[in-house]
């Protein structure tokens, strides 16, 4: 029975890793770039979301909802000012400033927060659990899955249900014939970037409530979100959620075998998934 | 007042120069057919007008405004649109939805609707669902005309539609363009085939080599000029 609990904790915090990760595999499917500063701007905005916390002193799901109009924003004028001049044949540029902002975002947050780790208070919701048989579930981790099912299928209604998602498709394919359809590249991707910044700080929010934080731990999140990319084919939303589970289940089945294990043996599932599907999963048909 | 106008137009790629000087007009309604050899400059001339490629604003003027240096979705917005050479579908779309997108930012009033491109053309209702890029070559084709159409465009270019289509498919493509002419739009339609340019177009341009060499109405235009003004030298 403790192998069951072990591999339903593991997908629920498999859930975890894709709300990191489907931001991530958002800006990928759209514009092919690698967002090394991911990880930094999940912290960044735990620390938004703490800020409106600590000010107005309410629940952090409500702060949580005041940070992503303002993490859309910086989202916005990021890919705007920044990242659109390095987009283009050459991956190397992207990587090397998304590199860079990561660096700048870690000392920033430094500067400004300290090396203190964090939290946001969730109160009594941080220890509810209830049982399902022989199995309890904490209330957080199964809040964390169903928001991560939540944003992926929100994820998918705006790509294939809407006018903007079609125009998100169709600049991915091809940016040049899209201008031909009077689509502006710039701002499409601007706006894919924004609404990749609003999953960024719902993942934050549980980041932040689940664990303690310091401005340091990004790089170690984007690792998370990069393998649950990976495994579920790069541009798939659903892959990246049964990549996060993958992850998951991998962790808590390592920790239970030896605690040591835990990080390994979600490492080792990520490259044995590659050695058997070099694509991932659920690749996309053509690229 | 001419509808678009291009005047002393050039363009290069790098070391490269693909136009020089090209002079060229369009009033409303007409239909303008530019052929020549490969490699003549003929797409390059299209990429240009369209703003993709971008030039000093005098060069391309439409109702008398400069647009030279106008982007490509400024110049969509403005009524001008494409249908690219190698058709240029979007893969990730279906049928219906690259026909949608022609519409995703010029929302112009005017005779094309989605019902009416699926009249011109039926079978596109047939297959709507399906992928675009799982099409036949020259219903592919027809669903590149239909995306432009669904702007409601001023200015039709299209670019090689004939290109690498059965003669019967060919055949099928040009018989929508009378239709298209009806609806208001002017067109320019580059060619290498050119019999069947001198069939639809009310004027036609030859270029050769970056220039334009040789223009008229299909009529005045003999064998032998045609001959020359595409290959340069005499038969």
């Amino acid at each position: 029975m403790i192998w069951v609990d072990t591999i339903v904790q593991g997908i629920l915090l498999g859930g975890l890793y894709a709300l990191f990760a489907a931001g991530l595999s958002l800006v990928f499917g759209i514009m092919r770039l690698v967002n090394l500063a991911h990880g930094d701007l999940i912290v960044m905005a735990a620390y938004v979301i703490l800020v409106v916390v600590s000010f107005l002193g309410i629940n952090p799901f409500l702060a949580a909802a005041i940070a992503m109009p303002l993490m859309f924003g910086f989202g916005w004028l990021l890919q705007r000012i920044v990242l659109n001049r390095v987009l283009g044949e050459d991956i190397l540029p992207p990587l090397l400033v998304t590199f860079g902002l990561s660096i700048v975002l870690q000392n920033a947050l430094l500067e400004g927060f300290t090396a203190d780790s964090q939290r946001i208070g969730a109160g009594a919701l941080e220890t509810a659990s209830f049982a399902v048989g022989p199995v309890t579930l904490g209330v957080m981790p199964v809040l964390t899955f169903l928001s991560a099912i939540a944003v992926i299928v929100g994820l998918n209604q705006l790509f294939y249900r809407t006018a903007l998602g079609r125009a998100f498709r169709a600049t991915s394919d091809d940016p040049v014939t899209a201008s031909l359809m009077g689509i502006k590249p710039a701002s499409v991707f601007a706006t894919a970037t924004g609404i990749a910044m609003i999953v960024v700080t719902i993942a934050a929010l549980y980041l932040g409530m689940r664990a303690n934080f310091d401005p340091t731990i990004g790089p170690a999140r984007l690792i998370y979100a990069f393998e649950a990319v990976i495994i579920g084919g790069l541009g798939s939303l659903w892959g990246t959620l049964a990549g996060g589970i993958i992850i998951g289940v991998a962790q808590t089945v390592g920790a239970a075998i030896n605690p040591e294990w835990q990080i390994l043996a979600g490492h080792v599932a990520f490259l044995v998934v590659l050695l058997i599907k070099p694509r991932g999963l659920f690749p996309r048909a053509y690229d | 007042m001419n509808l678009l106008q291009v005047q002393g137009l050039t363009a290069r790629y790098g070391d490269f120069q693909a136009l020089y000087g090209v002079d060229l007009h369009l009033d409303a309604g007409e239909a303008i057919a530019i052929i020549g050899a490969n490699g003549a400059g003929k797409t390059t001339l299209m990429r240009s007008i369209s703003g993709v490629l971008r030039n000093a604003p005098e060069m391309i003027t439409l109702d008398g405004a400069p647009m030279g240096a106008a982007r490509a979705d400024e110049m969509l917005m403005q009524g001008v649109a494409m249908v690219p050479e190698g058709r240029k579908l979007f893969p990730s779309l279906s049928v219906e939805e690259n026909l949608l997108i022609g519409a995703h930012a010029r929302k112009a009033a005017g005779y094309w609707t989605l019902r009416k491109v699926y009249d011109l053309f039926p079978i596109l209702h047939e297959k709507r669902r399906q992928p675009a890029t799982s099409l036949s070559g020259g219903q592919q084709q027809m669903v590149a005309i239909g995306r432009a159409l669904m702007s409601n465009p001023r200015v039709l270019l299209c670019d090689e539609i004939s290109l690498g289509l059965a003669p019967v498919v060919i055949r099928d493509i040009y018989a929508a363009l009378p239709q298209i002419r009806d609806s208001g739009a002017a067109v320019i339609v580059v060619e290498q085939d050119i019999g069947q340019a001198l069939k639809v177009a009310d004027r036609v341009y030859c270029m050769m080599e970056g220039r334009v060499t040789l223009s008229g109405l299909p009529s005045e235009l003999s064998r032998e000029a045609i001959h020359d003004a595409y290959f340069g030298v005499s038969a």
